[in-house]
């Protein structure tokens, strides 16, 4: 990708561990602003681990982590000014079903934002019709779909008017037949621009708006392409073995 | 709000009981076996009443519960007796949820110290009767900090649910998924402002059922204030005892009087609570 623009996120020497287990093993990566990052590899090789660091959910034990400037650790005081650039969007959504549609947009807007409710009602319906469904504002999550419930999930991230989206496996949960519909709203927010890391097994995603993929394994980076090396000429045999295996399919 | 996750446990059938227990189980043999209970116990009562040569004279309780004078409809002492009870039921409640959510908040705090006063808390008033803790209140601390048997009463009931309820905060709060604070944490929510709009609103589902039981447990135990004299449902059936001897009618009376407050709370409550399951 571009590689006149800033580094956004900045990782040195990533450690983790989840007591005697080395989770992430010495991780370096760059995520440069605008740039699209799907991270790919198999299950338990760390890829949540890695961006729920992004967002202070989890915290590394030693190394350097630095986001739009701001050096992450547990102490920071910018932690919580820092998740309102960084949105996530999980894989079982995690909406608050006790708010509707709208009112999980609108909370955060004005709890954290201090915005007032027409300011942030606004917000909500604009960022509503970008991800398709304005006449949902009413309902409660329950009585959503699994596709329409991941697109309130990242409206409400972008209704914090985040710099960054980490996406953790956002379709991983849902019905074949939904994976589509939020994947076109990913692919429209990949072209208006913003910074996103995403976690996928979605190569046909991948292969469209990546910048740059990444292939992890047992907690290392393990490759660092762009998408064309990648899908075709990949420099470790682990990926393309992972690769074969996910293609096949 | 959605369902709990149920779709592992469908596939098998429940097994059937057998014939004879689902005979008792059914409602109208229920109903039949708690009448026909109920009718020996106050059969047996109130033969032996009559064999001890007791004077039933249950004419003489309706002026403690209403009566008409020449000024009218008039609430007799017992009713006074029940809002005296509710009142101080009510603050102790309140009382002890607040105290009750500071110390599971305290608990669920995560800071060492946090959890070991909590612990110790819990364990210190678990371990002391009730009425060993009003003398405390009423002997000990009443005069050290200034307060008089009415507030003894309150603050002996509220701390002593307290530790109750704040068992009921905890289990409430844990129900909530993991995922709901990690989805409040990523929008830049401090842990204050996701316990207030999102956990607590959620854990108030789960914790309604036990509340309303605590609630009523509460108003039960409330009676035990009676020992030091404060003028309360069961104080007062004591006292109309010590003038009128219907030691038999009055505490027959006192006993429906607080079956019918806890029976109105608890059908109340589950009306609300199907209510909010609807709402959602
Ligand atoms: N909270 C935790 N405590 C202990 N081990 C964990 C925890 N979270 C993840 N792990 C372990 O760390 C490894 C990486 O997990 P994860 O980042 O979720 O992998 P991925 O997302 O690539 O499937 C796994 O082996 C997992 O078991
Ligand atoms: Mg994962």
């Amino acid at each position: 990708m571009t590689g006149a623009s800033a580094p956004i996120i900045e990782v040195a020497n990533l450690d983790k561990f989840y007591g005697d287990f080395h989770a992430l093993k010495d991780v370096n990566l760059t995520v440069h602003q605008g740039e699209k990052m799907v991270i790919c590899g198999p299950s338990g090789s760390g890829k949540s681990t890695l961006i729920r660091c992004f967002n202070g959910l989890e915290w590394h034990n030693s190394g350097r982590l630095v986001i739009d400037g701001v050096e992450v650790h547990e102490q920071s005081k910018d932690m919580r000014r820092l998740r309102q650039e960084v949105g996530m969007v999980f894989q079982q959504f995690n909406l608050f079903p006790h708010l509707t549609v709208l009112e999980n947009l609108m909370i955060g807007p004005m709890k954290v934002r201090r915005q007032g409710r027409a300011q942030a009602e606004a917000t909500a319906r604009k960022y509503l019709d970008r991800v398709h469904i304005p006449e949902q504002a009413d309902k409660y999550p329950a009585q959503l779909s699994g596709g329409q419930q991941q697109r309130v999930a990242i409206a409400r991230s972008l209704c914090m008017e985040t710099r960054i989206m980490l996406f953790d496996e956002p379709t991983s949960a849902l019905d074949p037949e939904m994976i589509n519909e939020v994947l076109d709203v990913m692919v429209e927010l990949a072209q208006s621009g913003m910074t996103m890391v995403v976690v996928t097994h979605e190569m046909g995603f991948a292969r469209k708006v990546a910048d740059t993929m990444v292939f992890m394994e047992a907690g290392e980076i393990v490759e660092v392409s762009p998408p064309d090396t990648f899908f075709t000429n990949p420099s470790s045999e682990r990926c393309r073995l992972f690769l074969d295996q996910i293609l096949e399919h | 709000m959605s369902a709990p996750d149920l779709s592992g446990l469908k596939g098998q059938p429940l097994p059937q009981r057998p014939a004879f227990q689902r005979f008792l189980g059914s409602t109208a043999v229920s109903i039949a076996i708690y009448v026909a209970v109920m009718a020996l116990i106050i059969y047996g009562s109130f033969t032996g009443a009559q064999n001890m040569g007791y004077n039933w004279q249950w004419h003489r309780v309706p002026q403690f519960l209403y009566s008409f004078t020449e000024d009218g409809f008039e609430l007799g002492e017992i009713v006074y007796g029940l809002f005296a009870t509710i009142q101080l039921s009510a603050t102790a409640f309140a009382l002890a949820t607040v105290l009750g959510l500071l110390v599971a908040l305290l608990r669920l705090s995560g800071l060492v110290m946090g959890t070991a006063v909590s612990i110790g808390f819990l364990e210190l008033i678990r371990n002391i009767p009730l009425l060993v803790l009003l003398y405390l209140f009423y002997y000990v601390l009443g005069p050290i900090f200034g307060f008089d048997r009415y507030w003894a009463s309150i603050l002996t009931l509220a701390v002593f649910h307290s530790a109750l309820i704040s068992e009921i905060f905890r289990a409430g709060i844990n129900a909530v998924p993991k995922g709901q604070w990690e989805a409040a944490k990523s929008i830049g929510m401090s842990t204050g402002q996701t316990y207030r709009y999102i956990i607590l609103p959620q854990s108030v589902r789960f914790m309604l059922p036990p509340m309303t039981g605590e609630a009523v447990h509460l108003i039960k135990s409330s009676a035990i204030v009676s020992v030091i004299a404060v003028a309360e449902l069961t104080t007062i059936g004591r006292n109309i005892i010590s003038d009128t001897f219907m030691s038999f009618e009055i505490w027959f009376t006192v006993a429906a009087v607080y079956m019918v407050v806890t029976l109105i709370l608890s059908v109340g409550v589950s009306y609300l609570e199907r209510r909010y399951a609807v709402d959602q």
